[in-house]
């Protein structure tokens, strides 16, 4: 079982992502403040540290810093309120290896943990599969069965999260803010979401996993 | 009017009357002084006739002037009687000058050896009248040559006096409240200088303190919503998984995700509004609009296919201007998804790149914006649906700071266009 460290101050927002991570079978330990942060990261291993940069007591930055000093190999994700491109670079180069902007959505996260997490474990070609479907994340391709499927840029972006969220509700917008990213034009008119998921539902015809419209909020990859 | 005409104006002015005035008292003293002593030679002269016609009775039958200044001629006792010494100017023929000069004339009477006569004297004024014409000159030219000098004088030392002045006029100008640099200090010694450099400084350090107070209050309150705002759509995406909910409930959490997303995204909108105000993006580079708009269109494509649209691009001429890349972008997207979002079925959309700016137009038979109000915050015309109304504000914003210049105009459609300022 995968173990994740959340490093939030705000429980609320802890409770949620707890809740959600839970859900997806991981194993979640909390902390809100700098200290305790500090020391569940330097005293046990974690498969992933999601942190927080502003905590009581202390800058986010200065646990990440820490670690980079004791060359722990945990995967840092930090989860901001500032779209700060300083910030963003900052964390970066001190070995974080993604930077989420607060709010996110669930499945966002859950995406970016599983890539971390993945990318990091890597022997030969990075795959996710369900069913009789493999999706190849290294060089793009997608095969159902032995048939290589051919897919347009934005069906495979889709069909990607999709799959990391497997079995779980996916939004519309979560899902366009993560394929077009800003600049889909408001939450009021996802429409356009439906037109690519028709197509892909068509070229996964021959696929034992299905793509279930969810009360027109969102969809849910379930394999069958 | 500049510092210099100002000052010289009053100057001029003043001079002018002082000069004039100073002049026509001059004259007037320097004519009563001259008159004053012409008539006392004439006195002079006066005595001497008389004591020499009394010595010489000769002298009394010189009736003509001639040679000499004076006439002697008899008149009757009750004529002589009524002649008081009058002195007054008058002409004469002058063989010297050949022509009428003036002189200034005695008339007297007096008695002698049993007779009355009249004695006229005169004394020649050529001498005076060029005196007073030389006068005359001599006042104009000083009163030029004192503006002369004025004007000189008092532009060197006004440029001298007031250079401190114009060095803080350019710091200021140059001075920018987000930059963080502080203004140089001027150096001088005039006392009201150094106090101006003061009151600056002081002016300076309250406004950077407000800004920057008032750039982090306004940070702080967006980013401080950002928590709640991910919480309440953590907790709704949760709900949503939860199966045993009716369909109707659903849909209402759909609905409020939905308009929390959208409080989301406001509030994002409104942290770079405030952003791009404070100039919180100096960064600039040379931006290849051509490149960023074949970029957003394409990523956009989708939701213009959807709604059975192209975003066909015309390339006529480059441009190319510093500015940060990604204000850029999203001025770019904003304008575009503004197109897509308010073209109707059947209206085209088209992109347009000319030399030193970009047009982006969406055909319709809507009835034109308002144009002044079109660029403000959270304006919205009564046609268009769910835009939140930030988006050409923020496109406004960006190409205030950025340096260039939109216009929008009607024909046929909508049609908004950059261009460098």
């Amino acid at each position: 079982m995968m173990k994740i460290l959340l490093v939030e101050d705000e429980k609320e927002l802890a409770g949620s992502v707890r809740d959600f991570l839970e859900k997806e079978q991981f194993l979640v330990e909390t902390a809100g403040t700098f200290r305790q942060g500090l020391e569940k990261a330097a005293a046990y291993e974690y498969d992933c540290i999601l942190l927080d940069i502003t905590l009581p007591g202390g800058s986010g930055i200065d646990i990440l810093r820490s670690l980079k000093d004791m060359q722990a190999k945990a995967n840092v994700i930090i989860i901001s309120a500032r779209d700060s491109l300083d910030d963003k670079l900052t964390g970066l180069s001190l070995g974080a290896d993604d930077y989420l902007t607060k709010p996110f959505h669930l499945a966002e996260l859950n995406a970016r943990i599983k890539a971390v997490i993945r990318r990091n474990r890597q022997q030969g070609d990075e795959m996710l599969t369900a069913g009789n479907l493999q999706l190849n994340l290294s060089n793009r391709s997608l095969k159902v069965g032995d048939d290589e499927v051919q897919l347009f840029r934005k069906e495979f972006d889709i069909l990607y999260y999709l799959l990391v969220n497997k079995n779980r509700l996916v939004t519309k917008s979560a899902l366009a803010e993560h394929v077009w990213g800003d600049h889909y034009e408001d939450a009021d008119n996802l429409d356009f979401v439906y037109y690519q998921i028709k197509n892909l539902r068509k070229k996964l015809s021959g696929a034992d996993v299905q793509i279930n419209s969810s009360y027109g909020v969102g969809y849910i990859l379930k394999a069958l | 009017m500049n510092l210099f005409s100002q000052t010289f104006k009053y100057l001029f002015v003043s001079i002018f009357f002082i000069i004039s005035i100073w002049s026509v008292i001059l004259y007037y003293n320097l004519l009563y002084e001259i008159y004053d002593s012409i008539d006392d030679g004439l006195d002079n002269y006066k005595l001497l006739i008389l004591q020499k016609a009394d010595a010489e009775p000769a002298t009394l039958l010189k009736t003509t002037f001639d040679e000499s200044n004076y006439a002697i001629r008899p008149v009757a006792r009750e004529k002589a009687l009524t002649i008081r010494d009058t002195y007054q100017d008058t002409l004469m023929y002058m063989p010297f000058e050949n022509d009428l000069e003036p002189v200034r004339m005695l008339t007297t009477a007096f008695f002698q050896s049993g007779s009355y006569y009249e004695l006229k004297i005169i004394s020649s004024m050529v001498e005076e009248d060029d005196l007073i014409n030389n006068l005359f000159w001599s006042v104009v030219a000083l009163f030029l040559i004192l503006i002369m000098s004025i004007l000189t004088v008092s532009n060197v030392v006004l440029k001298r006096i007031w250079q401190p002045f114009y060095r803080l006029l350019n710091h200021l100008r140059a001075f920018r409240l987000e930059s963080g640099h502080d203004m140089p200090a001027i150096r001088t010694d005039t006392k009201e200088f150094q106090e101006l450099n003061q009151a600056i400084e002081v002016l300076i350090s309250n406004s950077r303190q407000a800004y920057e107070n008032q750039k982090r209050f306004t940070e702080n309150a967006a980013h401080e919503l950002q928590t709640p705002l991910a919480t309440i759509i953590h907790y709704l995406e949760l709900l949503l998984e939860n199966g045993s909910l009716r369909s109707e409930d659903v849909q209402k959490i759909a609905k409020v995700l939905q308009m929390t997303e959208k409080l989301s995204k406001m509030n994002k909108s409104l942290l770079l509004l405030t952003k791009i105000e404070n100039r919180q993006f100096p960064t600039a580079e040379e931006v290849d609009f051509e490149r960023i708009i074949r970029q957003n269109a394409d990523v956009l494509s989708d939701l213009a296919a959807f709604r059975n649209k192209e975003i066909p691009i015309t390339v006529s001429g480059r441009f190319v201007h510093p500015m940060d890349s990604g204000l850029a972008g999203i001025l770019v997207d904003n304008l575009i998804k503004n197109a897509i979002v308010h073209s109707k079925n059947g209206n085209t959309i088209g992109i347009e790149v000319f030399e030193g700016g970009f047009s982006v137009k969406n055909t319709g038979d809507s009835l034109p914006l308002d144009k002044e109000q079109i660029l403000s915050r959270f304006y919205k015309s009564s046609e268009s649906g769910s835009g939140m109304g930030l988006g050409l504000a923020l496109v406004e914003a960006i190409c205030r700071i950025g340096g260039l210049s939109i216009s929008y105009e009607y024909d046929k459609g909508h049609l908004f266009k950059i261009s460098k300022k």
